[in-house]
């Protein structure tokens, strides 16, 4: 009887650590989104969403920095998107046996892990130097850089879940390949493959370093792609960092934006992919 | 071999194949014949080949890079595992239904559509009826009538079953394989899907895959039995299960081994 005591004593001290571990975690959490929320609210009105951002002392909003943010993200994804899931569908179907699928997820790994500085020092290099100026699309180039792995990983795992059986009754049909891809394997994967492209999204949204070598930044509403564009991140950054109040405010809302929309992108994939295992 | 008949058409002759997974030799010199318009049983214990057998018939192991058949499967005469051998033709006249009901994710409808509008261009009320027929034909219309539009992942076992069949007749194959298709399903789906493939017999060359003696008893016409990647007799059901020539396969068939 002892020892049945002893063990329920020892399953209660390892509860305890695993609750408090959870706790510390989610604390931090806590008290981030807390901070954001109360220093971020006041700043939020609609001069947020329809004015520039502004010169120190002056009323202003974020609109230049919104709209920029939605054009070098949406761009990016969509250059980043199609490569991912071509490269993870290769892996997955046509080369689940090659050579070349190994080699490609061992570098496709290190990209994943790739700090994104790196990435904006590439893109810098071999794009903005070049140009001999900063640029929106230099920014999306960036961003789809780092799209790539998270949805060639999402992708490659996804399809690898689907049962061969699926794909064994498509070909039974006498169906050729890539129509067994398409219309039955994809279908059946398609919750993991959309959470996929949803997280890296938002991944990308809140990603400072790259668009600091890439887009740079632009105080006035540009749409234009072949000039510098201004960016949530970057415009939090610049802000955050001024010995200005209201910027330092107009900082703290934008961060309260991105913080928010990574949120509800992230509770997006989790009620897709909650939505997959029902059925 | 005595037991083959010379004087029945046969739709598939199976003539000294062999089969390796890599370099393991799965099945040795089987030769067979599969009767026009009769069901064939396939039975033995679990590893003895006769899943590997069904799979060459279709080429569904081409699939998978380390598998290899040599010899001849003749289908009317001609050699499918030539290298020439178009797999996506083969497959639409030598149609399959598996072990676990596999429904694609879509709608009812679709998955028997699918399949039909890849070969044939048809008008819509066409279509519609070659579905309604496909599942009329696979004892499924009655209950799946009124919800065509609702997802085939919604039906029971037994009903996904039904749809798989209705797929696979729904093209119109020539030879339709069965692996082991009641292994997952209760007692009233099996019966259900046994009297269908004795309807199906009379448009189709049938082989079936069972572990189950009662049932190839049942629904099959010839019988073979194979061991350890032999096909160790082959011949009419009834001869198989009364008075089989080979002592293995009486051992097995009584329950003495397997």
């Amino acid at each position: 009887m002892s020892l049945y005591t002893a063990r329920r004593r020892k399953n209660a001290i390892w509860i305890g650590l695993c609750y408090a571990a959870t706790a510390f975690g989610l604390s931090w959490l806590l008290f981030i989104l807390l901070a954001l929320l109360f220093q971020g609210i006041p700043g939020l009105m609609l001069d947020t969403f329809t004015q520039m951002t502004p010169p120190p002392g002056s009323a202003g909003g974020l609109l230049n920095a919104i709209v920029g943010s939605l054009i070098v993200t949406v761009l990016g994804v969509l250059i980043g998107t199609p490569l991912g899931l071509l490269a993870g569908t290769y892996m997955a179907e046509y080369g689940r046996h090659s050579r070349l699928s190994t080699v490609v997820r061992f570098i496709n790994d290190i990209l994943l892990s790739a700090p994104s500085i790196v990435i904006g020092l590439f893109v810098y290099q071999i794009l903005v130097a070049r140009m001999g100026h900063f640029s929106g699309i230099a920014g999306a180039l960036a961003l789809a850089i780092i799209v790539v792995p998270i949805v060639v990983r999402t992708t490659e795992d996804m399809l690898l879940l689907v049962p061969t059986t699926l794909a064994e009754a498509a070909s039974a049909l006498g169906l050729p390949r890539a129509l067994v891809i398409t219309k039955v394997i994809y279908k059946a994967a398609r919750a993991g493959l959309i959470t996929g492209v949803l997280l890296a999204i938002a991944r990308v949204s809140g990603e400072t370093a790259p668009l600091l070598f890439t887009a740079l930044n632009n105080q006035f509403f540009s749409t234009n792609l072949n000039a510098p564009m201004a960016s949530l991140p970057v415009v939090i950054f610049q802000f955050a960092l001024s010995p200005y109040k209201d910027w330092q405010g107009l900082a703290w809302t934008g961060a309260l934006l991105i913080t928010m929309t990574v949120l509800a992108l992230s509770i997006a994939a989790r009620v897709l992919s909650a939505r997959k295992t029902d059925k | 071999m005595s037991n083959f008949r010379h004087d029945l058409p046969q739709k598939l002759s199976i003539k000294n194949l062999q089969f390796f997974y890599g370099e393991s030799l799965a099945l040795k010199s089987i030769n067979m014949p599969l009767y026009s318009h009769k069901v064939t049983a396939l039975i033995g214990p679990s590893g003895c080949g006769k899943s590997t057998l069904l799979r060459v018939l279709n080429r569904m192991y081409d699939l998978y890079p380390k598998q290899r058949a040599e010899g001849e499967v003749l289908l009317d005469g001609k050699n499918i595992l030539e290298p020439t051998q178009d797999l996506n033709l083969l497959r639409a006249r030598v149609g399959m239904v598996f072990q676990k009901p596999t429904p694609f994710p879509m709608s009812i409808f679709d998955n028997i559509a699918f399949g039909i509008k890849l070969y044939e261009k048809l008008h819509k009320h066409e279509l519609e009826h070659r579905v309604e027929t496909a599942l009329k034909g696979a004892a499924l219309w009655n209950e799946v009538k009124d919800k065509l539009h609702t997802s085939g992942l919604a039906l029971s076992g037994g009903q996904q079953q039904r749809l798989c069949i209705a797929r696979t007749v729904a093209i119109h194959p020539e030879v339709i394989l069965f692996d082991e298709p009641c292994s997952a399903l209760d007692p009233i789906s099996t019966a259900k899907v046994e009297e269908l493939i004795d309807e199906l017999k009379e448009s189709y060359t049938i082989a079936i895959v069972t572990h189950n003696m009662q049932q190839a008893a049942r629904v099959s016409e010839y019988t073979a039995f194979m061991y350890l990647g032999e096909l160790i007799e082959f011949g009419l059901t009834s001869h198989i299960f009364t008075t089989p020539d080979q002592k293995q396969t009486q051992n097995y068939i009584t329950g003495r081994f397997g």
